[in-house]
């Protein structure tokens, strides 16, 4: 191949633009999301595997209340759609207006983490902890992972909410809510599998 | 307020571990009083503990997988030491515990801290320079990475003195790992170490993957990638699809031990069948991610190093992909003996069996890259022709074990040992060395001393062979793998061999120390002015040797696959830019090393049980990030007229010395499938 | 340096032959079967490696052919820079590895389902039920029919297809006799199965493959293999024992004890194999307690 131009040594351009740099922050992002996904299958893997092992302890059947459960569900599912109204709001450039369902979002949160807690307390007490069944371990294990999740995207809610008083809706915290808001919603696609696998399950045997 | 530390944790009864204590103490001593007698602490804390450069922080993770490899080593010939004296009635010089506690550490050691990180380190240093970028996608996290791997090998080294470590094997298999048999806190050093370490790797599977996916060079579409890219993205991949079972595992088991759950106990509901198939989820992936990217540097090596252009660019990228795919549906090899049906057995023996297709492939392709070409004996390329000459022998033994009727009789004898070393060796070891030869002028802006390169690869060769092989008879023989002593003479001849096989080694390891010795005293000599020592074709060669801390003055442009070498042949590869532009680089920051720091409290507070550390490490952990996650401005601006100042600068020392002559030509095409088809 | 290498060769061949010369001796037991199991093993073994030498030996030939013949300063070879594909070479290294694969894999799906542990081997002769233990660490063998049992000696009539069912009153461990074939693992909670047959008398090697801990070194055991009527007065012989293996014969073996000398028990009380098991039951999917 001979030629009379030499091909272009060097890059047309280089200035990064914010698209750019946001698209590398949101698919690093998603990476993180599908391993966490893993985690999570890992988790319900082995649910499915123990999940029966009672060991002469109380089984699901004995122990859910699916209509506890399902306020809880109703709590997160809430949630989800009050972060979606912020994510609209803060599209509008509207920073009280995001802060203000955002502060929705985190009570309905912290409503689903104090319901979740309580089952946990009540059946701890009447000596159905982790201890009593691999059944048990289990259940408190992959329910509990998902707590902590939540417990963190709360935290990170509480530290957006100062970013969006302090320093106002600029693009890095919008890019960042756009990510909690990625979370926020895979943590409720998650509790959806919870619901299902766990009490819908639970009971049904 | 210690939890469960006190000062009889301290083994200081034990001579043996003693006197491991006193050297690594001293060591550390030595390496404390050089730096403080120069003055570097300053340098060392801000201009590397706080780079967020990847040259740098592959060096460093370089530098943590080689001292390792010192710990790891000495483990292997104690181990060979006792097994070459212990027979009939006589115990070997190391108790039962010892022995075990040694062999664990081993496995441990050699993999997460010693594979691991050299591998981590290698795609730092080589990755970025290679798709033309200035630095990974997200260099805080980069730093953040290598320092939970670096806290970890440290969690690893206090066992040595402060309690115990894990008597549990690398693998740690309850319910032997389990509280009730294992009560010491040997197995939560282990738990400990490889969690914080594996939760770094994960971020370093996701940081590469975005880099390559998303930062190279304008014109580098995937398929002109150079094939260690590809095998970096496809270790990536694997680190991001099969870290987390880790993460789960280990984390089940610390919740046995920790708060008496029962996942993987003897009774209440437990089980443990359900470790063994959650960890190899894990592990077999593990085991092939760290040999696919060995795999991309003899895919550098051997084309360079033949003045020719790699056979069969296309077969080799699938293959690798296809590589990286099966190893998650071969898990259950690791335990045909657990009673799973025949069909069972037989189709997990079957997937890993295919694997030897591509490896196959691969196998052909380097050699037929050298297939009319100009092979010179560089000691990058010994390492590659000896990898492929062992590598195929553990192929073949792998083959073998892959039938399940074989493995009934084979599996976790001594043959076992010999078929993973096999291919662990060679298959990753050697490799990392060839990619540490390549590419050290790269990061250092000299050569490695060649004489001694060969010496090192002797010793290693002649000392895998001779402390292997002999293991593959006695596996026919049916000597278990773990005996701290056994009754069988006609096992200790072999032991014997094998032993004298890890003195070899010894003296290949002393090799390399000398060689990186010597290198450095004669580096004036060896100097590599044009950022392009082999005559290379990637774009990592096409600047200066160190590069800038922003790699290249100019992003490269990309036509083809050897970007560099038809640069080189158009003559274009020294040609000055007539433009420039601002650009952004990250800032150096403590945080990583900080939150490094933290996860060392904290994993040390888990394992004494010291509860108000943890929790304060954990606090230190999530306000270090937040306050990190909030800085709007992590970069600054590097002006347009710093770059050209700098690439002025290359160019004049280019012209200093005969810039070397490329054999890539673009006149026609002389084979029979089209080199750009791809 | 020329000598140097000389050396490096030597030794090298000196290795090869004491490994090849060693090949004959009896030492190497898993190439001297002591049953039919262990010898389809070992030609399973034998015939896959072979295979595979004729699928590798190109690999060893090329490299080295092809780095001496295209050395740098071998300017007679042929150079061509810009040679990176020919169908004919593709062709050869995807069918090479394919055909070996193939046959392997067709080897492996037979063997696998002949060779599968939990399969009864078909024989004239009566099937002898063991029921192995293993505990910290040593083994104990229930002989159900005989109502006898023994600690670390398998006492076993040469071809008679013994009927293995195998747990653990410990942790994981691999119960393997080389001679005679397969491993399987034994396992609290749970039980294994394993067929073997013996055909020749002799004294063969037992022993834990899977490590267990301080005493796994020492958990081996002895296996007679001994024709009928020798096996029969070997049970009666341990029948005139007086010692019973009952709950405290268990509790006793459930100490920790390494190289635990050979035991013979006399008698056995009904179901003991039944109950060692039952004490991790609630591993399983069963959520009643007997009698509960």
């Amino acid at each position: 191949m001979t030629t009379d131009t030499l091909p272009a040594r060097y890059a047309p351009t280089e200035v990064v633009s914010h698209a750019e740099h946001e698209e590398k922050l949101m698919f690093g992002f998603w990476l993180y999301i599908l391993s966490d996904c893993i985690l999570f299958s890992g988790l319900f893997a082995t649910y499915a595997v123990i999940g029966h092992n009672t060991a002469g302890g109380p089984s699901g059947y004995d122990l859910f209340d699916l209509r506890y459960a399902l306020v809880e569900t109703m709590l997160l599912l809430f949630s989800s759609i009050s972060y979606g109204i912020a994510m609209i709001a803060m599209k509008g450039d509207k920073r009280s207006q995001t802060l203000f369902w955002l502060v929705v979002t985190a009570l309905l949160g912290l409503g689903f983490i104090l319901m979740e807690f309580h089952e946990f307390h009540d059946m701890i007490l009447a000596g159905n902890g982790p201890q009593r069944s691999g059944f048990l371990s289990a259940f408190f294990t992959l329910v509990g992972t998902h707590g902590a999740h939540v417990s963190f995207g709360l935290l990170w809610m509480v530290v957006m909410m100062f970013q969006v008083v302090r320093k106002g809706l600029t693009a890095p915290v919008q890019s960042r809510l756009l990510r909690l808001s990625l979370f926020w919603h895979f943590l409720d696609i998650v509790w959806i599998g919870v619901f299902s696998v766990v009490y819908l399950m639970g009971v049904a045997t | 307020m210690l939890g469960n530390l006190s000062l009889s944790s301290i083994p200081y009864h034990n001579p043996i571990i003693m006197g491991a204590v006193g050297f690594s103490i001293l060591v550390g001593l030595i390496i404390v009083g050089t730096i403080t007698y120069y003055g570097k602490w300053g340098y060392l804390y801000k201009e590397w503990f706080c780079s967020v450069d990847h040259k740098r922080i592959g060096v460093m993770y370089i530098v943590l997988a080689m001292i390792m490899l010192l710990r790891g080593f000495a483990d292997a010939i104690m181990m060979r030491a006792q097994q070459a004296i212990a027979v009939g009635s006589n115990p070997g010089y190391l108790p039962p515990e010892h022995f075990d506690q040694i062999f664990s550490a081993h496995g441990t050691i050699m993999i997460f801290f010693v594979a691991m990180p050299f591998m981590i380190g290698l795609l730092n240093i080589a990755v970025p320079l290679q798709i033309g970028a200035r630095d990974v996608a997200f260099p805080f996290l980069n730093s953040v990475s290598f320092w939970t791997a670096a806290i970890s090998a440290i969690l690893i080294m206090i066992s040595l003195g402060i309690g115990e470590f894990s008597q549990a094997g690398w693998t740690g298999y309850p319910p032997l790992s389990e509280l009730p048999n294992d009560p010491g806190t040997g197995v939560d050093y282990w738990i400990w170490a490889i969690q914080i370490s594996g939760i770094g790797s994960l971020m370093t599977g996701i940081n590469f993957m975005v880099t390559i996916l998303k930062l190279r060079a304008p014109g580098m579409t995937l398929m002109k990638m150079p094939v260690f890219t590809w095998t970096a993205l496809c270790a990536s991949a694997l680190i991001v699809l099969s870290f987390p079972m880790l993460t789960v595992t280990l984390a089940l088991l610390t919740m046995d031990r920790y708060l008496g759950m029962h996942f993987f106990t003897a009774g209440h509901g437990g089980n443990l069948m359900m470790y063994t198939n959650l960890f190899w989820t894990w592990g077999h992936p593990e085991v092939y991610l760290l040999m696919v990217p060995a795999f991309g540097v003899f895919s550098e090596v051997v084309p360079t190093f033949s003045g020719k252009r790699l056979y069969g660019y296309t077969s080799m990228v699938w293959a690798t992909i296809a590589i990286a795919l099966l190893s998650f549906v071969v898990w259950l090899h690791h335990f045909f003996t657990m009673g799973a049906s025949a069909n069972v057995n037989a189709f997990f023996g079957i997937t890993t069996m295919i694997i030897a297709v591509p490896t196959g492939i691969k196998l052909f392709n380097w050699i037929f890259t050298m297939f009319r070409g100009r092979v010179q004996f560089h000691s990058a390329m010994y390492w590659t022709l000896g990898f492929i000459i062992a590598f195929t022998v553990g192929g073949m033994t792998g083959v073998l074990l892959s039938i399940p009727g074989a493995d009934y009789q084979l599996h976790n004898t001594e043959l076992l040992v010999a078929h993973f070393h096999n291919m662990l060796i060679p298959g990753a070891v050697f490799g990392y060395f060839a990619g540490y030869t390549y590419w050290f002028p790269k990061a250092f802006g000299f050569k490695l001393n060649e004489r001694w390169g060969k010496r090192a690869f002797w010793g290693w060769m002649i000392g895998f062979l001779l402390a292997f092989m002999p293991l593959y008879a006695l596996g026919l023989m049916g000597m278990p793998r773990r005996m701290d002593h056994y009754a069988n003479p006609a096992w200790h001849p072999y032991l014997v061999v094998a032993f004298i096989g890890a003195v070899f080694i010894l003296g290949g390891v002393i090799a390399q120390i000398i060689q990186l010795v010597v290198s450095i005293r004669e580096r004036n000599e060896n100097r590599d002015l044009t950022g392009d020592p082999w005559n290379g074709r990637t774009l990592e060669w096409a600047t200066s040797s160190p590069p800038p801390y922003f790699n290249f003055a100019r992003l490269p442009a990309v036509h083809q696959l050897d970007e560099f070498c038809h640069m080189k042949s158009a003559g274009t590869a020294y040609q000055p830019a007539d433009k420039f532009f601002d650009i952004h680089m990250p800032k150096n920051t403590p945080a990583g090393f900080f939150i490094g720091m933290l996860c060392f409290a904290f994993g040390f507070a888990m394992i004494w049980h010291i509860w108000w550390l943890a929790l304060a490490s954990v606090f230190g952990v999530i306000t270090t990030v937040i306050i990190r996650g909030s800085e709007d401005e992590p970069e600054y601006v590097v002006p347009a007229s710093e770059l050209e100042s700098s690439q002025a600068r290359r160019l004049k020392q280019v012209a200093t010395v005969e810039p070397t002559a490329s054999s890539c030509n673009d006149d026609g095409d002389d084979s029979e499938g089209a080199y750009t088809a791809a | 340096m020329k000598q140097h290498r000389f050396r490096k060769l030597r030794t090298l061949l000196l290795l090869g032959t004491t490994l090849l010369l060693g090949g004959c001796g009896k030492q190497w037991i898993l190439l001297h079967p002591a049953g039919p199991i262990a010898a389809h093993e070992k030609n399973l073994i034998l015939t896959a490696w072979w295979l595979m030498v004729l699928v590798a030996l190109p690999v060893f030939v090329l490299t080295i052919w092809f780095a001496w013949h295209y050395r740098a300063s071998n300017k007679k070879a042929n150079y061509q820079p810009n040679w990176d594909f020919s169908w004919s070479v593709d062709a050869l290294i995807w069918v090479l590895p394919l055909v070996g694969v193939a046959i392997l894999a067709f080897l492996c799906w037979t063997s696998t389902q002949s060779l599968a542990p939990y399969k009864p081997i078909a024989s004239k002769k009566a099937p002898v039920e063991v029921d192995v233990v293993a505990f910290d660490w040593k083994w104990l063998f229930i002989y159900p029919k005989q109502h006898i049992a023994t600690v670390n000696q398998l006492v076993i009539p040469v071809g008679h297809p013994i009927n293995f069912k195998l747990t653990s009153d410990t942790v994981m461990t691999s119960f393997f006799i080389p001679e005679m074939g397969s491993q399987i693992y034994a396992m609290s909670g749970m039980r294994s199965r394993l067929n073997l047959i013996a055909d020749k008398p002799g004294t063969y090697h037992g022993q834990n493959m899977q490590f267990s801990g301080r005493g796994y070194a020492d958990m081996n055991f002895k296996v007679l293999a001994k024709q009928d009527a020798g096996f029969q007065d070997w049970v009666a012989s341990v029948q005139k024992s007086d010692k019973k293996f009952d709950m405290t014969a268990l509790a006793q073996l459930q100490k920790r004890t390494i190289a635990n000398p050979v035991a013979h028990y006399g008698s056995v009380k009904p179901q003991m194999f039944q109950t060692i098991l039952d004490q991790y039951r609630y591993s399983h999917h069963d959520g009643n307690r007997p009698g509960a």
